[in-house]
């Protein structure tokens, strides 16, 4: 329970289904600050204690798990490494992967429960043969397969999403809350990355990689600028570039290329960020791996939309190729695939091939 | 963001006790579950085991406090009203003073035994550092609760005091003679030394007359947290040569949010809360009539009660030790296993994360707890244990049962039965 409305009202309901609820606060931080601040919804001692609350409120056993030391060499270590070298990872995920369903999961086992249950909007079916599927939301707009695609099998026969399965608004859940007497019910919402206290990313991987100044350059080679770090980009950025002079044809420049060897940023015209397809690897799959070439679609951001893909695999790498380009595809960032609402499987992209470039 | 859940079983059922597992709910999948040994929540069974942290009011304390409630008087006002509410409030001073042999102005009420803690450490070491500026050796046990630990290490941060931990054997105590070698080093420097009555994690009873004595052939005070000693064994002020002592009204079956520091009279602390001065121009607040008069009942019912109380309650407590050691061979005893208070028993129990046991035995309607403080809610190494030389990993694994007044040989049993199964699925769940 992080302290927010949808863990709240997940352990709510799972507790009102008759389960054997015991909530649990995970310490992620060796040295948590007092109270919030800005737009985020977990990890300081003021989240913990309003989790603490709506566990008395719901009536069920409360613990915190410091979990602290295994997050920053599983989540955050991983997050800097990935920066450095370039790619754009998703932290949300790995935590999923390795914390939540992964230490969280096995602890609770050890102690004699049967399944982590999250405030996350997605939906587990179970099939005739016992085997599950993680699908999408039945509230498309909330929906939060994508982080969750990282999931195995073992993993998702231990989890339970209440929220899931429910076509819902946020506010109807904030209803629920107020109706259930959670206090929660009016917090905000978090956004941000949840180690990173003031949402500034640039200046968290700063403090921890340093800076270091790098050119900025056209597609051609030419400088156009300097800047204080290449970590401190993602392809598809428009803003923060600081190029004091506009390009010849007068259109934005975007990133479209960060290479942490020789410390230098790539920008040119959005028609350059155009991916026709990519290469991922690490595939986790929800059940088997799909066997030869099939068609999918696909999300490649937490609030992406989807598009149409056909994708095969060989060996341990995926390779997909879109019907249409898309943009602003980074690597590092996560491939999951879905067969209609069916989560199939995710990957970790590692490369891209332009349009109107060659493959990165 | 996370909660941990049985799938398919309900609480109206676990209530049922060792009734035979149902089959999970339709569309459950169970792969990994064992389903003979869930943690289940039985609420029937409740064995409250933490009468260390509260234990329940006498009823003869509930019965003074609630006519108290009734009648309306400050103290410290003149009239009819404040005339009988300071008759209730000098009564139970010398009730108090009385059941802890002290005179009745040794007795300054305090909100509690962290007020009285800090009355007395950071009081003494003020008034003594006034007095003579050479003053700032505070000289502390390291197993001191964290109302002494923290107020002790507050001084050396912001008043110039340099904190001298006193050495303790494997049991937690401090020996005279450690504090006569710490004192011998430079008597005139010591502004005051503070060792506690008896442990509240592990239970050592600590040689407080002893210790006394030795601070006294120096001039210098002896402060004692005696909050959990008082009740259990022979505690009283006169003869124990201290300077000043502490008492808390709900560990002996009084009311929350009153105790009192024991104040030798020759002893003028500087005040911690500033105000009208009505407890010896050392604490302000106006006084609380109806703790007051309810924590006199429960003292003087501790004090008559400790000898009957150590032999009623120690033997339930040797009975859980016995099972516990039984059941769990390497369940290592914490404390000394024979001068200890007689409600305590303090195990340690290796591979185990103290907080996983309290979970597993929560859920068997058992109260215990891991003894040592939490930050956050995150469960630290026991700073006691760290102190008697135990490993860092071993010092996390631990769980403090407490007797009280009001338990019974059925919680004794109910720990016997569940603390095996509790070991070991907490060691497969290992330290995190």
């Amino acid at each position: 329970m992080s302290g927010g409305v949808d863990s709240a009202v997940a352990a709510a309901r799972a507790a009102e289904a008759g389960h054997d609820v015991t909530g649990v606060h995970l310490a992620l931080s060796a040295n948590p600050q007092s109270f919030r601040t800005g737009a985020r919804g977990c990890c300081t001692i003021e989240d913990s204690r309003d989790a603490r609350r709506a566990a008395d409120i719901i009536g069920i056993p409360f613990y915190v798990w410091d979990l602290a030391e295994r997050f920053r060499e599983d989540v955050v270590e991983d997050f800097i490494a990935e920066y450095e070298a370039g790619r754009t990872p998703n932290p949300c995920l790995r935590c999923n992967e390795k914390i939540k369903f992964a230490a969280l999961l096995d602890k609770a086992l050890a102690l004699g429960f049967d399944a982590v249950c999250t405030g996350h909007y997605a939906t587990v079916v179970t099939r005739e043969d016992g085997s599950r599927e993680l699908h999408r939301a039945s509230d498309m707009a909330k929906d939060q397969s994508y982080v969750l695609g990282v999931l195995d099998e073992r993993q998702l026969a231990h989890a339970m999403f209440p929220l899931g399965d429910t076509l819902t608004t946020k506010g109807e859940i904030r209803a629920e809350a107020e109706q259930r007497g959670l206090a929660v019910a009016n917090k905000p919402d978090s956004h941000d990355i949840c180690f990173i206290a003031d949402g500034d990313t640039q200046g968290f991987l700063a403090g921890r990689l340093g800076t270091a100044e790098g050119d900025i350059l056209d597609e051609s080679g030419a400088k156009l600028g300097t800047h204080d770090g290449a970590f401190g980009f993602t392809i598809g950025q428009r803003k923060g570039l600081r190029i004091g002079h506009p390009a010849a044809d007068g259109k934005p420049r975007y990133v479209l290329d960060i290479s942490p060897v020789d410390n230098t940023v790539t920008v040119g015209p959005a028609e350059a960020l155009d991916v026709t397809a990519l290469t991922a690897i690490k595939p986790r799959w929800c059940g088997a791996a799909p066997t030869g070439p099939g068609t999918y679609t696909a999300q490649l951001r937490a609030h992406g939309g989807e598009t149409e893909v056909t994708a095969s695999l060989d060996g341990g790498e995926l390779t997909v190729h879109f019907t249409e380009p898309v943009r602003g595809v980074a690597p590092g960032q996560a491939i999951v695939l879905y067969d209609g609402s069916r989560v199939v499987g995710s990957a970790t992209i590692a490369s891209t091939s332009r349009a109107a470039v060659p493959a990165v | 963001m996370t909660t941990l859940s049985c799938p398919g079983e309900s609480t109206a059922d676990a209530r049922g006790g060792g009734g035979p597992e149902r089959l999970p709910a339709a569309g459950t999948r169970m792969r990994l579950v064992r389903l003979a040994s869930r943690p289940r929540r039985i609420v029937a069974t409740m064995a409250y085991l933490d009468h260390a942290a509260t234990t329940p009011m006498l009823p003869e304390a509930i019965e003074a406090m609630t006519a108290q409630l009734t009648v309306t008087g400050n103290a410290s006002a003149l009239h009819g009203a404040g005339r009988r509410a300071r008759r209730t409030v000098e009564e139970a001073r010398e009730t108090l003073a009385e059941a802890l042999g002290a005179r009745p102005s040794e007795v300054v009420f305090t909100s509690g035994g962290t007020e009285a803690d800090n009355l007395a450490v950071k009081g003494l070491y003020w008034q003594r550092r006034d007095a003579d500026p050479a003053r700032t050796r505070v000289l502390a046990s390291p197993v001191e609760h964290h109302a002494v630990l923290d107020a002790v290490e507050w001084l050396g941060e912001h008043e110039g005091a340099t904190v001298e931990y006193l050495p303790v054997d494997a049991f937690g105590r401090v020996h005279p003679q450690a504090l006569r070698e710490a004192i011998e080093r430079d008597p005139d420097s010591v502004a005051l030394a503070t060792v506690m009555w008896a442990n509240n994690e592990i239970g050592t009873i600590m040689p407080i007359p002893e210790l006394s004595a030795v601070a006294q052939e120096f001039g210098i005070p002896l402060h004692s947290d005696a909050v959990q000693a008082f009740g259990q064994t022979e505690v009283d002020f006169g003869d124990s040569g201290l300077a000043a002592m502490t008492v808390s009204a709900h560990k002996i079956g009084g009311p929350y949010g009153i105790g009192a520091l024991l104040l030798g009279r020759e002893y003028t602390p500087v005040p911690v809360l500033h105000g009208g001065g009505q407890e010896r121009h050392v604490r302000s607040g106006t006084l609380d009539a109806p703790a007051i008069a309810a924590f006199a009942i429960a003292a003087k019912l501790a004090a008559e009660g400790h000898k009957d109380f150590a032999r009623d309650v120690g033997a339930l407590r040797d009975q859980l030790i016995q099972a516990v050691q039984a059941t769990v061979p390497d369940a290592i005893l914490g404390g000394d296993p024979d001068d200890r208070l007689p409600a305590n028993a303090h195990f340690t129990f290796p591979g185990c994360e103290g907080d996983s046991l309290l979970l597993l035995l929560d859920a068997q309607g058992i109260e215990c707890s891991t003894g040592s403080a939490c930050t956050a809610g995150v469960a630290q190494p026991s700073h006691v244990l760290l102190a008697t030389g135990t490993d860092p990993d071993l010092a996390r694994g631990t769980l403090r049962f407490s007797f009280g007044h009001t338990s019974t040989r059925a919680d004794v049993d109910a720990v016997a039965r569940a603390i095996g199964p509790a070991v070991e699925r907490a060691r497969a769940a290992g330290l995190s």
